[in-house]
């Protein structure tokens, strides 16, 4: 009862606005000043050293100049000369890198989307168990980064580890207990650790995404005679390529730039066949110490990264640029 | 609804492979965490000869886990607190205002997302090391400090994305009716808004929380021995020649338990703020 005579009073005092009301005072500087904190920890933190990292890429940065970086000479281009000069040995190292890291990227990504949509899919209608299944592959992706990956390198180790174990002694697939962590099995283990790792973010954003597709296409589908596999060819993959078009971007930031996984398996000089772009600069920057060569690299790599993410833009979003 | 025998056939392949795949090392942290020092020295054993609680108290002496704790705690309960407050602040100005240079703040936030650490590393270490020099003391460099003013920023342009559309779903209607009552902009943001926007903002915080914990490429430059954390101590110790991994698996296990549990309690509230902008 008193729910039904309240209604229309306050509706009618909504619409007759009360005589003594002020209108808000929209101060202008308000806004600004709810986001100088942000501005300033951004200018800070990202937009300052991004712009002092481009200008470290044009001077002679080496430790004899870290604390006085005001006397390193100049140096031009001679920092990106050095970098992508494929007959030095410098240069080389690079392109390897740069190449090692590409088949990395695309492993990954490519597999960590395969999984994660192969397990949304399956999980998408219920069935016993479901529940604590998702919950089981979401837990990698929940884990501190460090503690997953230690938890491989244990695995991986040649002597005490799982994987020679169930190779070795179960299953006699091999004689010998090969190095998983040097050599060139390492780019095989770190691939699969980190595959291991952000297949559950794949899962997660695609299991979101299908919850937004409403249920009536299926059933109206259904009635068409389309089965499962033609559903999810035809609905579920053309409704979630919004989702897919953000995932497959962010998956392949985070697995280009990756430093995580290489650094917890091997240390700071991980094995040549492991030697992510990341990691690569890193050694340049802090195991030489030649700050000037280990900025020209990332603003290189930056270059590359930015020319990727608008070419795919581009691609995925033909329309939104014409409009 | 109807599923075709192909469909079952191949439910059960992608559970049974991606279940191994996911639980195998989950079991082997946990049933190795429980070993004693001679099960994980010789070949690999699925299951502890005698299992001890051991390993959970010697990690302790043979790794200053204690400090690498306190450390870890330190800097990342402030940085989220600083880092939730931020966002707070800046999501409700880009929610609830058009003001000249919206479109570019979040533009410039968001794009640092996408660019790479190592680029950001390189001069913040030169700009931290050079202000320490002019200050005459050790503020920024390698300490706490330096580290929590780093992490804040990282877990800011997910958080400012999702609070604001979090902040977006709140009919303006609520805080007009406020500022009419006579708050200001600020009694309206935190009497009306963020009552009704605690799910996005616990989401927010532990998302922050998780980032900053797991975080190793500045950690592994930007600490020493006094404030190395959780990450860059851990790693140390496990790329040693010689490793307790019992130990190790203890300690990983401890460091993992409450930031799995809440993510897990949290996961609704974070695929909603992921999705929420991918849709968009």
């Amino acid at each position: 009862m008193p729910v039904t005579t309240t209604t229309p009073t306050s509706r009618a005092v909504g619409t007759v606005p009360p005589p003594h009301r002020r209108r808000p005072r929209w101060n202008r500087a308000t806004p600004y000043l709810f986001i100088l904190a942000a501005i300033l920890l951004e200018l800070l933190i990202h937009i300052v050293p991004m712009l002092v990292g481009i200008w470290m890429s044009f001077i002679r940065l080496t430790q004899f100049f870290i604390a006085n970086w005001s006397k390193a000479p100049a140096a031009g281009l001679g920092n990106y000369k050095v970098a992508v000069d494929f007959s030095t040995p410098i240069g080389r190292a690079l392109l390897h890198s740069f190449t090692v890291t590409c088949l990395y990227t695309l492993i990954v990504v490519g597999l960590s989307w395969l999984f994660g949509m192969s397990a949304a899919a399956v999980l998408q209608n219920s069935f016993r168990g479901r529940g604590s299944l998702r919950t089981l592959f979401l837990v990698p992706y929940a884990l501190p980064i460090y503690a997953g990956i230690i938890t491989w390198s244990f695995m991986l180790q040649r002597d005490n580890g799982l994987v020679n174990h169930v190779l070795v002694s179960n299953l006699h697939v091999l004689d010998h207990p090969p190095f998983w962590l040097i050599g060139n099995n390492a780019f095989v283990s770190m691939a699969v650790v980190a595959l291991w790792r952000s297949w559950p973010f794949a899962f997660l954003m695609i299991m979101a995404g299908m919850q937004s597709i409403p249920d009536e296409v299926y059933e109206a589908s259904a009635m068409d005679g389309a089965s499962v596999w033609k559903q999810l060819r035809y609905i579920t993959l053309g409704m979630l390529r919004p989702v897919n078009v953000v995932l497959v971007l962010m998956l392949f930031l985070w697995t280009f730039n990756d430093f995580n996984t290489p650094f917890v398996l091997f240390g700071p000089t991980p094995p040549n066949s492991a030697d992510l772009i990341s990691i690569h600069i890193f050694d340049n920057s802090f195991v030489n110490w030649n700050f000037g060569l280990g900025s020209a690299m990332s603003v290189l790599l930056l270059l590359f990264l930015l020319v990727v993410t608008g070419a795919y833009l581009l691609v995925t979003h033909p329309r939104s640029r014409r409009a | 609804m109807h599923e075709p025998r192909s469909f079952r056939a191949f439910r059960v392949v992608v559970v049974v492979g991606l279940g191994l795949f996911t639980f195998v090392p989950l079991y082997v942290m946990v049933t190795s965490a429980l070993k004693p020092l001679g099960d994980v020295q010789g070949d690999f054993r699925w299951w502890p000869t005698h299992p001890t609680l051991r390993p959970f108290v010697d990690i302790w002496s043979t790794v200053p886990l204690a400090r690498y704790f306190v450390n870890s705690l330190i800097v990342c309960v402030v940085s989220t607190a600083f880092s939730v407050l931020i966002a707070i602040f800046a999501a409700y100005a880009v929610s609830r205002y058009r003001f000249v240079g919206r479109r570019v703040f979040i533009g410039t936030v968001l794009s640092t997302q996408m660019f790479p650490g190592i680029l950001f590393l390189l001069p913040l270490f030169l700009i931290f090391v050079n202000i320490d020099k002019q200050l005459g003391f050790t503020f920024l460099y390698q300490t706490r400090i330096g580290l929590i003013v780093t992490y804040l920023t990282f877990a800011l342009p997910f958080s400012i994305w999702m609070l604001a559309s979090y902040f977006d779903g709140i009919p303006r209607d609520l805080d007009e009716a406020a500022r009419v009552d006579g708050c200001r902009a600020l009694g309206a943001l935190f009497r009306v808004v963020l009552p009704a926007a605690r799910p996005g903002v616990i989401a927010v915080a532990v998302y922050a929380f998780m980032t900053s914990w797991g975080e190793i490429l500045f950690a592994s430059q930007m600490t020493n021995d006094a404030t190395k954390t959780l990450a860059i101590g851990l790693q140390n110790y496990s790329t040693q020649i010689n490793v307790y991994w019992n130990q190790i698996m203890a300690a990983s296990l401890v460091v993992s338990v409450p930031i799995v549990v809440g993510f897990l309690l949290l996961q609704k509230h974070l695929v909603a703020g992921l999705t929420s902008g991918a849709v968009k």
